[in-house]
């Protein structure tokens, strides 16, 4: 059933990826390629003289037990900022779905915090929550609880997962949206003719006709949750409390550019490089053979 | 004869374009906004209304470590400003960068511009001197912490507001009245590295790091997990244990609950007074850092933070003369004087301290003077110098990230200073490698 379209000559095909090639080349395997070979030094910040330590980078790194940590750390950021944002945005485009009256307005309002850069992000929610003013802190010492991000690693965890979560619910909910839409009402209403409740339906026939959706999300977003949520984590907790928040991408931001060891950070961004390629393979590989197209 | 004029014209031409050129420009790079950058602004419109042969750029570049990442980028590229302003932290990184700037002394010297660098005070300049007693960079806004105290907010908890809170053991004790009655943020600070771990050694004379705090070679290992800098970091984490002292982050954070009135005592830089004094609405006051009786019996001096101005290497000869008369008209009594009254950083010449005094400031303005005592009162020894550390900003991380162990309760004081000095000692290393 695989379309494919064959050329006769070699020189058309290349002409066409050529474009595409060069923009990967020029933006991906240049400094992909630098960062490898930098990887293999030690540098002054000037550039005045480098040292070639071979992969001592590396075994400094790996040597580190707070460097392993930070992975432990970024798998559970990660999975948490994925599933808190894509199950909520699921829900919401399940609701927004069935409405009837006010539905634009409901869409509309509900894709807004796309528009909120993360680092924006992260200083309204460090609001909300600042120890001392945070309007959410009040409420809670009211309740009785003593809301401190700042010493309490789990708080700063759940903080920055929430802050991080926010502005992507709204894009998942609109890829969610759509992919509710493109399902044929017929199968639906046959399966509600026979008698299956909304529950039933949603589980047997909406979830799985939803996994291309659904899968291109979560690659999507574990990708977002690797590298784009720099900008939340730096301006609520800096890493902090202890290292409970410092993902691998904040510490090659840290080593790189306020540590000034470029040597230790290119390593770092290839190890990055090599964990992301993994993990993109094996959800290829196993996950995308459980979804229907 | 056309020939003669037209070339006539060109001698003048060129004799013109010259006198437009005659104005030598010097970038300065620095890291200010606000006040702090107006005034940096005036500093350099007086200088540049002052003479005409040479015109002072300045730039803002960012927070202090994006001015010091914009300096570095822009050497790689051959595109380096004349004068950088780097942080404190920033000096080993500086210093080791030979080939990249060119020592402030050295630029003097060849430029044949007068300087005495016996006119400046010890401990501000200590902090940027070769081993040989040479001027490296130029101090630019020097402060050193204080103890800052909520008058009101003593007096309400039943104390005396002018008890007596120069020692650690007696502060212990308020802390205990405070608690007592029911206030609660006793104590809180800024920058606890700074404060109560590298201030902490200076003041009570035992060192930070080995090899004169790094002073005398990149071979140095940190020394922090001595016994004064535990039992003080032990004290600190049962004060944060009972409640005592409340942390409110790595920065700065501590001054707002201070400027609103929520802490009695704040340790914070005596930098921090323009923003105190236009906040509090109550009566505050600025005490000496105090020190712990059981380790000493008088105290040492405190050292600086803030950032001094380096020069850079790759401009001509015209320029460093340039650069050379800006940096001594930095120094004179009068602009420093300004600088000290407006911004409460210390004044780095002794002549500029005496300036302020001769102009009844400190009389007006009591206090002020506390933190120019502490710094000056006795001369610096090897411990009370300055710190000289490579990847000093990361060590800084560390030792935050173990303080945030000890204020949590997760980790005891020995413990958690011990794992920052061994984790700390492995970014030594890679420096010492990197700079060889």
């Amino acid at each position: 059933m695989e379309k494919r379209v064959t050329f006769k000559g070699i020189w058309l095909p290349i002409l066409l990826v050529f474009p595409q090639i060069l923009i990967t080349a020029v933006f991906f395997f240049y400094p992909a390629g630098q960062a490898i070979w930098q990887s293999l030094f030690i540098p002054d910040p000037f550039g005045l003289s480098m040292q070639f330590v071979g992969l001592g980078n590396f075994e400094f790194l790996l040597s580190d037990p707070y460097y392993r940590a930070s992975f432990a750390t970024t798998a559970v950021f990660s999975s948490l900022v994925t599933i808190v944002s894509m199950a909520v945005a699921l829900y919401l485009a399940v609701l927004a779905e069935r409405l009837i009256k006010g539905s634009g307005t409901y869409r509309t309002l509900l894709i807004w915090p796309y528009a909120v850069a993360p680092a924006v992000a992260g200083v309204l929610w460090l609001f909300m929550f600042n120890t001392r003013v945070g309007v959410v802190t009040w409420y809670l010492g009211l309740l009785g609880y003593d809301w401190n991000h700042v010493l309490n690693e789990g708080e700063a965890m759940g903080l920055v997962v929430v802050a991080s979560a926010w502005g992507r619910i709204s894009y998942n909910f609109l890829f969610f949206l759509a992919g509710l839409q493109a399902i044929p009402k017929s199968v639906i209403e046959a399966a509600a003719i026979d008698g299956a409740r909304f529950w039933t339906r949603f589980r047997t026939i909406v979830f799985p006709l939803l996994s291309p959706t659904t899968f291109f999300l979560l690659v999507v977003n574990i990708i977002y949750a690797f590298f784009e949520t720099f900008g939340v984590i730096h301006t609520i907790t800096s890493g902090g409390p202890q290292q409970a928040t410092t993902i691998l991408v904040y510490k090659v931001y840290a080593d790189g550019f306020v540590g000034q060891d470029l040597g230790s950070s290119a390593a770092q961004s290839v190890i990055l490089l090599v964990v992301v390629s993994i993990l993109t393979v094996v959800q290829f590989k196993f996950i995308e053979r459980r979804v229907h197209y | 004869m056309k020939y003669a004029l037209s070339s006539l014209a060109l001698a003048a031409s060129l004799g013109s374009a010259q006198m437009a050129a005659a104005q030598t420009e010097i970038e300065f790079w620095h890291a200010f906004t606000g006040r702090l950058g107006d005034l940096v602004a005036e500093q350099v419109e007086t200088f540049n209304g002052s003479q005409s042969d040479y015109v002072v750029k300045a730039t803002h570049k960012g927070n202090y470590s994006e001015t010091l990442n914009a300096g570095i980028a822009a050497f790689r590229a051959g595109e380096q400003p004349e004068i950088l302003m780097v942080f404190e932290v920033g000096t080993a990184t500086m210093m080791a960068a030979k080939g990249a700037i060119k020592p402030v002394y050295t630029v003097m010297e060849e430029a044949g511009a007068e300087f005495d660098q016996s006119k400046y005070i010890g401990s501000v300049k200590g902090y940027y001197t070769a081993p040989d007693g040479n001027m490296l960079s130029l101090p630019f806004n020097s402060s050193t912490p204080v103890l800052w105290i909520n008058r009101d907010m003593l007096s309400e908890a039943g104390i005396d507001p002018d008890t007596d809170l120069s020692t650690w053991e007696k502060v212990g004790a308020v802390l205990d009245q405070l608690k007592e009655a029911g206030v609660q943020c006793p104590m809180t600070t800024a920058w606890q590295s700074w404060i109560h771990l590298e201030n902490l050694s200076a003041y009570h004379d035992v060192p930070f790091a080995t090899q004169d705090n790094g002073f005398a070679g990149t071979d140095t290992e940190l020394a922090f997990n001595g016994e004064a800098q535990v039992a003080h970091i032990s004290a600190m984490g049962e004060w944060a244990k009972d409640g005592k002292f409340i942390y409110a982050g790595r920065r700065n954070e501590g001054g707002a609950n201070f400027r609103a009135g929520e802490c009695a005592l704040f340790t914070e830089s005596s930098a921090g007074y323009a923003g105190i004094k236009s906040e509090a609405q109550f009566d505050f006051e600025v005490r000496p850092l105090p020190y712990w009786e059981a380790v000493t019996a008088e105290p040492q001096n405190t050292i600086i933070g803030g950032a001094s101005l380096w020069v850079m290497e790759g401009h001509e000869a015209e320029d460093y003369q340039g650069v050379a008369a800006f940096l001594n008209f930095l120094s004179s009594p009068e602009i420093q004087a300004k600088w000290h009254q407006d911004t409460g950083y210390l004044p780095i010449t002794a002549e500029a301290g005496d300036l302020t005094r001769e102009q009844g400031f400190y009389d007006e303005n009591p206090g002020t003077d506390i933190a120019v005592i502490q710094m000056t009162a006795k001369e610096p020894t090897a411990n009370s110098k300055g710190l000289r550390l490579g990847s000093f900003d990361q060590i800084r991380t560390i030792i935050d990230e173990e303080l945030e162990a000890v204020w949590s309760g997760d980790k005891d004081a020995q413990a958690a200073l011990d794992s920052a000095v061994e984790r700390g000692n492995a970014l030594l290393r890679r420096f010492e490698q990197a700079s060889q």
